[in-house]
């Protein structure tokens, strides 16, 4: 009996999402009083037992470059034979692409029921129901898995990291990953930038800036927060930005700490993609914008004033 | 070539969303059904052009629902395909319904599977990575963009911060997203065509369903938006340092 979580990497470093997933697995192994195990696939260069320190007892390690790219198939027969390998009746991944593509796959193979997207530790005082958002973060469903292995993937930014002491033993297991039919051409990354779904922060512009010659001002409010940088749907069709910033129902759903909305209306489908945000800001000169229903704080007033005074006030407390 | 799309039934975006019998069940008076964007937008209209530069292409599409679901299958056809398959099931569990999928899948013979990402009723983005399993298939997720190249196909896909672009054998199973395609609106002469187009309607295989929704909730009311003047930004500053704590 184990809760086994999977840890997520590239370019050699755990991500963020799976350190969200490890303090979470390791919360609901203390909650079911079982151990806690990660399980890694591929290499990467930091210290594996170091990950102990966020709960888990074991780092299990298929220790194989090839499962440096991912191939969902491979990756899941590889995490369903390390799941029977560790007896583990919990199976924890982060609902990011990886976890995306995989998830889904161990679960119909393991037939574990998967609740995908999930928010919260699962109640087991009657079952094991576990809560999800639904309806684009709209409303939340409570969903018993009625398997005696069931999986979750948790979305990312829902549970807060807490790192303490602790090493982890690190396990080396001997599966040997089947020939990817999945074969990785290229990589294109933007460099420098904070990648947006997993940022702590966001910073959005819309129509309101009135063209792209105007984003320097709110790229600096960006750079003082360190904060990924986002767009509405008008502004990505008309290219003053680059597509993979536009947010909303059609483009990246973002579930940050901080949204900063500037110069956006806030229609329904802009909404559907930011309101899991913990905290959203409202800049507009339209005091009728429907954003500010559904924003936490706003000013009602010209961007182009507000913005270089909002960048200095940080610049200040960010010392 | 064969291809299959799948496609779900869901609420309008701008639906009213409520529940009813004690929160057990979602409350659809009143709601307006379309298909799920990223099937229609995304995985349908790619496969549609594939067709239309490929005559030879057979194209299919299905879905798992009742007779209720027919209206939005007869949409998707007015777009193009040549059938729909109905399976006659309603569920909610992910695994069912990829089941459902992957039998009728796993009959036609299909070289290429598509689905949306995700729908936007349940989110789970689950449906395409259990048929590629079932299927014994490999899976590429999140694409924004998708060519075939005879036996294989070139996809690019989503990754933290950018992209990847991957080399996937046939046959395979693929979820679409933005950039894979653009919407189309579906002419008179689709519309008219889609009257005869067929619609077959399949019984369900016995598949035991792995989870069950126990109640859904709305999230709290906002407690209203806090309005600061725009002279005094540096308050705003203050109230997400000290009330907030997000900076």
């Amino acid at each position: 009996m184990s809760v086994l979580i999977f840890i997520d990497h590239a370019d050699g470093h755990v991500k963020k999402a799976s350190l969200e997933a490890l303090t979470y697995g390791a919360d609901l192994a203390k909650q079911l009083g079982v151990a806690a195990e990660g399980l890694l696939l591929g290499t990467v260069t930091e210290d594996l037992a170091a990950l102990g320190k966020y709960g888990i007892s074991k780092v299990n390690q298929v220790s194989n470059e090839a499962l440096n790219n991912l191939d969902a198939q491979v990756y899941a027969k590889a995490i369903a034979e390390a799941a029977t390998a560790t007896g583990a009746t919990v199976i924890v991944f982060s609902h990011n692409q990886t976890g995306k593509a995989v998830a889904a796959r161990v679960s119909a193979r393991l037939k574990a029921g998967l609740v995908a997207g999930a928010i919260s530790l699962p109640d087991t005082s009657n079952g094991f129901v576990v809560k999800k958002t639904v309806f684009s973060g709209k409303a939340f469903a409570n969903v018993n898995i009625t398997s005696p292995i069931k999986i979750i993937s948790l979305n990312p930014n829902s549970y807060k990291i807490t790192a303490g002491e602790g090493a982890a033993t690190v396990n080396q297991l001997s599966i040997t990953p089947d020939a990817a039919k999945v074969k990785v051409t290229a990589v294109n990354k933007v460099s420098g930038e904070v990648p947006l779904t997993e940022a702590e922060i966001v910073v959005s512009g819309g129509r309101g800036l009135k063209g792209p010659e105007n984003w320097g001002i709110l790229e600096d409010l960006g750079h003082a927060l360190h904060a990924a940088m986002a767009c509405s749907r008008p502004v990505a069709d008309a290219h003053w930005r680059p597509h993979h910033e536009h947010v909303g129902q059609t483009g990246v759903q973002v579930a940050p700490n901080l949204y900063i909305a500037v110069g956006i209306s806030g229609a329904i489908q802009h909404l559907a993609g930011v309101n899991r945000s913990k905290v959203i800001v409202v800049i507009n000169k339209d005091p009728e914008a429907p954003f500010f229903k559904a924003a936490d704080y706003g000013i009602v007033g010209d961007a182009f004033e507000i913005l270089p005074k909002l960048t200095e006030e940080i610049k200040k407390i960010k010392g | 070539m064969k291809i299959l799309v799948c496609v779900s039934k869901t609420p309008d975006t701008t639906s009213k969303i409520a529940f009813k019998d004690g929160n057990a069940k979602f409350d659809d008076a009143g709601v307006q059904w379309i298909i799920n964007p990223y099937d229609e937008w995304y995985a349908l209209v790619r496969a549609i052009e594939l067709k239309e530069k490929n005559a030879s292409i057979t194209l299919h599409m299905v879905t798992v629902g009742g007779a209720d679901a027919e209206p939005i299958i007869r949409k998707a056809l007015a777009l193009g395909g040549d059938e729909a398959i109905r399976i006659n099931a309603d569920s909610n569990d992910s695994f069912y319904i990829a089941s459902q999928i992957a039998a009728v899948a796993k009959d036609g013979g299909y070289d290429l599977v598509f689905t949306g990402k995700e729908t936007i009723d349940y989110n789970g983005s689950s449906i395409g990575g259990m048929v590629a399993e079932l299927l014994d298939a490999p899976y590429v997720s999140l694409a924004t963009k998708f060519e075939l190249n005879g036996t294989t196909a070139t996809v690019t896909r989503e990754i933290e911060g950018g992209e990847e672009v991957n080399e996937v054998a046939l046959p395979a199973v693929v979820s679409c997203q933005k950039g894979v395609a653009e919407q189309r609106i579906p002419n008179m002469r689709g519309i008219m065509a889609a009257r005869t187009k067929p619609l077959k309607v399949v019984e369900p295989v016995a598949v035991d369903a792995l989870t069950s929704v126990v109640s859904f909730e709305l999230p709290p009311a906002k407690a209203g938006v806090k309005l600061v003047p725009a002279d005094n930004v540096a308050e705003l500053v203050r109230l997400l340092h000290e009330e907030a704590k997000v900076i």
